[in-house]
C-alpha cells in the first residue's frame, strides 16, 4: 500500500454529496463479457471475460502487442468490440452509450490534444462534453491545475506545453467531470517523479472514495504497489487474474515479485536466450 | 563489444535517403483497397483537364499564328507569361514546402542523427521539396507545352528540350525557397515562421490575383487599345523580365520552335540552376544545424484569449455539449494562422468575382439586355454555387479529418456522433451563407435583375449552401484523412475530388431544374404576359430543386455519420 503523505490533503476531494456511489450498486463497475476484437482476420482480443469491482484499482498487464490497449479502448467506449459486451455500471456501452460513457474518464497513452486551446479551455471543453458547466467546473479546473502545478499555464495554448504537461492535462480532463470509473492506458509515461507519485496517490484516494480505476501499465512496480487485482493478457487472452497472492499461487511462484510472475506466465523463461542473443548483437 | 566502428567512408547516398519516402508512397498505394477505381477516376479527370487546357491553348495559338507578322510574338508573350506565373507559384509553394521538408518533418531527427554528409541531406530534401511543391505546375505545363509543339509541328527533339528546360526551371525556385526558409528559421522560431509564411504567401497570392484581374490583361491582347501598331509590337517584343528564369525558359523553347535555336538562354538556365544548387548546399552546410536547433525550440508561450462573451451569449440556449463544440471550432480556427489567413484570399476572390460580373458586356439593346441580364443572373447561381463548393472543400471537407487524433475523446465522451456532425454542420453553413448571399444578392443588384430572379436565386442559394455543406461534411467523413497534420492537403485527396464532382453534379441538377421556371418566366415576359407563380413548370421545377437539395444535404450527412460510427480509431 502506498503512503499518501502530504499530497493527499491537496486532492480535489469531492464533497460527500458528490462522492462516487455508483448509479446501481448491484453491478460491477466494469464488466467485459466474451469480448473479441478482430482487425481484418487478425484477432487482437480473443474472448476476454473480466469484472472490475467498485472501489477497486485493477491492473491490466501484458507484453507488447498482447491486446492491452485494444481492451482498454473497448472499455473506454472508443473501440467497438467485434463481438461480446462491455458494461459500465450495468449499462451496455453499445446499447446505452451515453449513460455508460457518462460514468467514465479515459486517459489514453498518447497525449493528443487541441493545440490551439489553452489548458483551461480544454478542460472546460471536456466538462461540456459530459454536460458539466458553471462555477463548479471552474472551481474544479483551478483545483486540478493547482494540483498538477499548471496554474501558471492555465491560459497558455497547449501547443507550448511539454510532453509531461500534456499528460497532466489529460489526467485532469479525465477527472474534470467526476467519473465513477477511470480507464487509463500507461499513466506514468512522461511524468516527472513528483507527478507520478501524485498520480498514484490520486488513484488510491479516488478508489478509497468509491471510484474505480482500470489501468494498463508496463511499470510492474506501480502495478504491484497500487493494484488490488491484476489481469495478465497474452496473445489476446487472459492468462492470469487475481490479487498478488492469487497470482503467486497460480504461477507457483512462492513469494516472487510481479516481474518474475509476469515473465513466467508470458513465456519469460526464454529471456536467457534473448540475453545471449543480445550479447552477440552488441 | 566489437570495436570495429565503420570508418567515415560509410556514406548514405541520395537514393538511400529518398527510398523510405518512395517506399511509403508505394506501400500506401498498394494497400489502398479501391486503388483501381481511384486510379481510373483520377486518370479520367486528369485526362479531361489536360484535354481541355490543350484545346484552349491550341485554339489560341492557332488564332495567333493566323495573325500576320505578330503571331509568333503573341505566342512567345503567352509562353513567357505562363512561365512567369509558374515561377511565382513555384517560389511561394517551395518556401512553404521547404519549411516542412527541411525543418518540421518527423523523420528529420533520424536523418540528422545519422552520419550522413550535409550535402546529401540537402540534395535529398531538395528533391523532396521539388516533388511536393512542383507536381501541380508540371502537370499544368504538359498540355501547355504539348499545344505549342502541336501548333508549331515540332519533332520529338522539342519535347526533350521541353523536359530539359523544365528541370532547371523547377530547381531554381526550389533552391530559392529552401534558402529563404533557412534564413527565416535562423531568425524566427519555426512555428512563427510557418505563420509568417502563410500570411506572406496569402497576401502575395491575393495581391497577384487582384492585380492581375483589375488591370484587365485581356485589353493588352486587343491591338485597338494601342495608339499605333508600332507601340503594340514594341510592347510584345520587350521581354517580360530579362533577369528571370521564366524568360530564359520561354526564350529557349520559342527560339527552337521558330527554327533558330538559341543556346544561350538554355545554357544560362542550367548554369544558374547548378550555381544555385552549389550555393544552396554551401548555405545548408553552414546554417542548417543552427536553424534545425532553433526549429526544435517549440515551447514558446502563447496565451489564449479570454472567453468571448459575445460567443457565450449567442450560444446560451444550446446544450452544453453543442455549445462547447461550436465554441471550440471557432477558437481553434481563428487561432490557427494557416487557417484564418485563407479568409484574406477568399475576400479578394469574392471581390474579383463581383468585379468580373460588373464588367460583363451585357448592354447591347433593351429587350436583349433584359433577357441576357436575367439569364446571366440565373446562371450566376451555378457559378456562385461552384465558388461556395470550392470554399466548402477547403473549410468544411476537412472538418471530420481534423478530429482524427482527438477521436479518443469524442468516442469516450457521452456525446453522440450526430452532435459532432451537427455542430460542424452549423459552424460550416453560417459563414458560407455570409459568402454566398453577397455573391448572389450583390451581383443581382449590380446587374439590376428582376425581382423574380432575385428572390428565386437568393432562396436557391440558401438551399445550395445547406446542401453543399452537407455534401462537403459527408464526403469528408466518407473519405477522411485522419493522420495528416497539414489541413490544406486534405481537400486535394481522392475524396475531395469525388466531393467536387458530386457538388458540380448537384449544381448542374439545380440549374437544370430551375431553368424550367426561369424559362417560363422569361418567355412570359418576352410575350408581354405576366408570369404567375402557380404554373406547372414553376411548381415542378422549384419542388424538384427543393427535393434535390434536401436529398443532397441529408444523404451524405447520414452516410458520413454511419461511416464515423463504424470506423475504429
Amino acid at each position: 500500500m502506498i503512503e499518501s503523505q502530504s499530497t493527499e490533503s491537496s486532492f480535489p476531494t469531492l464533497p460527500e454529496s458528490e462522492k462516487v456511489s455508483g448509479a446501481d450498486g448491484a453491478h460491477d463497475m466494469l464488466e467485459l463479457r466474451a469480448v473479441r476484437k478482430l482487425y481484418g482476420s487478425f484477432a487482437a482480443v480473443k474472448g476476454v471475460d473480466l469484472a472490475v469491482h467498485r472501489g477497486e484499482i485493477f491492473g491490466f498487464l501484458g507484453p507488447n502487442g498482447a491486446g492491452k490497449t485494444t481492451t482498454i479502448r473497448m472499455a473506454a467506449g472508443v473501440l467497438r468490440p467485434t463481438s461480446g459486451q462491455v458494461l459500465v455500471g450495468g449499462d451496455d456501452v453499445a446499447r446505452a452509450p451515453e449513460r455508460a460513457k457518462s460514468r467514465v474518464g479515459y486517459i489514453p497513452d498518447r497525449p493528443f490534444l487541441y493545440e490551439k486551446l489553452s489548458g483551461a479551455e480544454f478542460l472546460r471543453f471536456v466538462a461540456g462534453l459530459w454536460g458539466r458547466e458553471g462555477e463548479g467546473v471552474e472551481g474544479r479546473i483551478d483545483r486540478l491545475l493547482d494540483l498538477f502545478q499548471l496554474a501558471e499555464w492555465k491560459d497558455e495554448l497547449i501547443e507550448s506545453y511539454s510532453h509531461g504537461m500534456r499528460q497532466k492535462i489529460l489526467i485532469s480532463s479525465a477527472l474534470i467531470h467526476q467519473p465513477e470509473l477511470i480507464v487509463v492506458d500507461e499513466p506514468m509515461v512522461g511524468l516527472d517523479p513528483r507527478s507520478a507519485r501524485l498520480l498514484k496517490d490520486l488513484f488510491r484516494t479516488f478508489a478509497d472514495q468509491g471510484g474505480t480505476v482500470f489501468l494498463s501499465t508496463h511499470t510492474l512496480e506501480v502495478a504491484e504497489a497500487l493494484c488490488d487485482r491484476i489481469a495478465i493478457i497474452n496473445e489476446g487472452e487472459i492468462i492470469a487474474l487475481g490479487s498478488m497472492d492469487e497470482l503467486r499461487s497460480q504461477a507457483h511462484a512462492g513469494s516472487a515479485h510481479l516481474e518474475e510472475i509476469f515473465l513466467k506466465v508470458t513465456g519469460g523463461e526464454a529471456m536467457s536466450d534473448v540475453i545471449a542473443g543480445l550479447r552477440e548483437a552488441i | 563489444m566489437d570495436a570495429a566502428v565503420p570508418p567515415v567512408a560509410h556514406r548514405a547516398g541520395l537514393l538511400r535517403l529518398l527510398r523510405p519516402k518512395l517506399r511509403t508512397k508505394l506501400n500506401r498505394a498498394r494497400s489502398d483497397e479501391g486503388r483501381v477505381f481511384k486510379a481510373a477516376l483520377l486518370g479520367f479527370v486528369g485526362l479531361f483537364f489536360w484535354t481541355l487546357i490543350f484545346a484552349v491553348i491550341f485554339r489560341m495559338l492557332l488564332y495567333f499564328r493566323g495573325t500576320q507578322g505578330i503571331g509568333d510574338l503573341l505566342s512567345a508573350k503567352l509562353l513567357g507569361l505562363a512561365f512567369l506565373t509558374f515561377l511565382m507559384i513555384l517560389v511561394l509553394s517551395n518556401v512553404i514546402t521547404a519549411l516542412s521538408t527541411f525543418f518540421l518533418s518527423e523523420d528529420l531527427e533520424l536523418v540528422v542523427a545519422a552520419p550522413v554528409e550535409p550535402e546529401t541531406v540537402y540534395a535529398a530534401r531538395l528533391v523532396e521539396t521539388i516533388v511536393d511543391s512542383s507536381w501541380m505546375v508540371t502537370l499544368l505545363a504538359v498540355p501547355l507545352l504539348a499545344a505549342y509543339g502541336a501548333v508549331y509541328a515540332a519533332g520529338p527533339l522539342y519535347y526533350l528540350l521541353a523536359l530539359g528546360t523544365l528541370i532547371p526551371f523547377l530547381v531554381i525556385p526550389a533552391v530559392l525557397g529552401a534558402g529563404l526558409t533557412l534564413l527565416l528559421v535562423n531568425v524566427f522560431p519555426a512555428r512563427r515562421t510557418r505563420d509568417l509564411l502563410a500570411l506572406v504567401g496569402l497576401f502575395t497570392a491575393a495581391g497577384v490575383v487582384a492585380l492581375f484581374r483589375f488591370v484587365r490583361p485581356e485589353r493588352l491582347m486587343s491591338p485597338e487599345e494601342f495608339s499605333s501598331l508600332v507601340d503594340f509590337v514594341a510592347v510584345l517584343r520587350a521581354p517580360t523580365s530579362t533577369w528571370l528564369p521564366s524568360e530564359w525558359a520561354s526564350e529557349a523553347l520559342m527560339s527552337f520552335l521558330r527554327g533558330s535555336f538559341d543556346w544561350f538562354p538554355f545554357a544560362f538556365l542550367w548554369c544558374t540552376a547548378a550555381m544555385f544548387g552549389v550555393v544552396g548546399a554551401w548555405l545548408h552546410r553552414g546554417y542548417f544545424d543552427a536553424g534545425f536547433t532553433r526549429a526544435q525550440e517549440g515551447a514558446e508561450r502563447k496565451e489564449g484569449r479570454r472567453r468571448s462573451l459575445i460567443l457565450d451569449r449567442l450560444l446560451r440556449r444550446a446544450l452544453p455539449s453543442t455549445r462547447v463544440m461550436v465554441s471550440k471550432e471557432i477558437r481553434v480556427f481563428f487561432r490557427d494562422t494557416t487557417q484564418w489567413s485563407q479568409l484574406i484570399l477568399l475576400g479578394v476572390l469574392v471581390a474579383v468575382y463581383v468585379y468580373n460580373i460588373t464588367v460583363l458586356p451585357l448592354y447591347t439593346g433593351e429587350q436583349v439586355s433584359f433577357l441576357l441580364i436575367n439569364v446571366v443572373s440565373f446562371l450566376n447561381l451555378g457559378l456562385a454555387g461552384f465558388v461556395v463548393a470550392a470554399i466548402a472543400a477547403r473549410f468544411v471537407f476537412p472538418a471530420m479529418s481534423i478530429e482524427g487524433r482527438m477521436m479518443w475523446l469524442m468516442r469516450s465522451s457521452p456525446i453522440d456522433v450526430r452532435t459532432i456532425f451537427w455542430s460542424k454542420y452549423w459552424v460550416g453553413t453560417l459563414p458560407l451563407l455570409l459568402v454566398a448571399m453577397p455573391l448572389i444578392v450583390g451581383t443581382n443588384i449590380v446587374l439590376d435583375a428582376s425581382l423574380f430572379i432575385l428572390v428565386l436565386t437568393s432562396l436557391t442559394m440558401v438551399g445550395i449552401t445547406f446542401a453543399l455543406t452537407g455534401l462537403a461534411l459527408g464526403f469528408g467523413a466518407l473519405y477522411p484523412n485522419y493522420d495528416t497534420e497539414n489541413v490544406a492537403e486534405i481537400p486535394t485527396s481522392f475524396g475531395g475530388l469525388l466531393y467536387m464532382m458530386a457538388a458540380v453534379s448537384y449544381l448542374a441538377g439545380i440549374v437544370i431544374l430551375e431553368g424550367w421556371p426561369v424559362y417560363a418566366f422569361l418567355s412570359a415576359r418576352f410575350e408581354g404576359v405576366e408570369a404567375t407563380a402557380g404554373t406547372t413548370p414553376m411548381l415542378a421545377g422549384i419542388a424538384g430543386a427543393a427535393l434535390l437539395t434536401v436529398l443532397a444535404t441529408w444523404l451524405p450527412l447520414r452516410a458520413g455519420i454511419r461511416k464515423v460510427q463504424s470506423v475504429d480509431f
